[in-house]
């Protein structure tokens, strides 16, 4: 299994790339992790995308896809990708420690 | 040599729509605005019928096709009878928004938002008596086949 060196901690890696495991993930990390998928710093905007997935990943236990994040987070799809270049879901799963979303839409 | 190849991730999809049934035009935009999802830039051009899913006054009431489609497990006068794709089409309808899937006009705009661009065949254009007025205002422009593949250099292209 692959891992990652991050705040001094080895943590491992699912086959994505995203965390192994959702509860390994603190609030302090995210920063480094945003870093390595080249977002070089997390603005308020980035937190609410981050926290509201986290959000929806503790209720229903999987990530949302896109389309519901644009509709639900009060960020909408046009700001999505530029906040998170390469790909809004998968990196905002990514950077808050969660696994790839599911979703087709 | 190595023994295994290196295999290159998909950098750019060009996705052409030729069909204008509503299942002739979902597998199109899913799979273009999928690209953009994964961060592959992606570009729709559509062409001949698929054009309807970029015409105004079209766009929103595309139908399924009932006739000639052994999939849908109807024969095919069944199929025939008036109202009979209204009633397909209704049935699907309600279950892609069940799932979530957007309707054709809120898909583009979903897509567009994501920096995909859209584009018209001119031939088509030309050939339907069409101008830009006709269009969708997220038409990116009608181009020449000449001018799709030079916007697709590089890209995967997709045929739907």
């Amino acid at each position: 299994m692959a891992t990652i060196e991050i705040m001094g901690k080895t943590l491992n890696l699912d086959n994505n790339g995203h965390l192994a495991n959702p509860a390994d993930w603190t609030e302090d990390m995210a920063h480094a992790l945003a870093v390595k998928e080249g977002i070089p710093a997390l603005t308020v905007k980035h937190w609410t995308v981050l926290n509201y997935v986290r959000r929806v990943y503790k209720q229903e236990g999987a990530p949302p896809s896109v389309r519901r994040i644009s509709m639900e987070s009060n960020v909408d799809t046009k700001e999505l990708y530029a906040l998170f270049p390469g790909g809004p879901g998968k990196k905002a799963a990514k950077i808050a420690g969660l696994p790839k979303p599911k979703a087709c839409i | 040599m190595s023994e295994e190849k290196i295999r290159q991730p998909i950098e750019r999809v060009s996705v052409i729509v030729s069909k204008g049934s509503l299942e002739g035009v979902y597998p199109g935009l899913i799979m273009a605005n999928g690209a953009r999802m994964e961060g592959i830039e992606a570009s729709l051009f559509f062409t001949f019928f698929g054009m309807d899913a970029i015409i105004r006054k079209r766009l929103d009431h595309l139908k399924v096709a009932t006739v000639g489609n052994p999939a849908m497990h109807m024969p095919t006068l069944l199929g025939a009878l008036p109202g009979m794709s209204a009633f397909a089409t209704a049935m699907m309808k309600r279950e892609m928004k069940r799932l979530d899937i957007p309707p054709v006009g809120e898909f583009l705009q979903m897509f567009h938002d994501a920096g995909g661009a859209i584009f018209a065949c001119k031939a088509s254009v030309d050939m339907f008596h069409l101008g830009k007025e006709d269009f969708s205002p997220l038409v990116d422009d009608i181009i020449t086949v000449g001018e799709f593949y030079e916007k697709s250099a590089g890209a995967q292209i997709i045929f739907t």
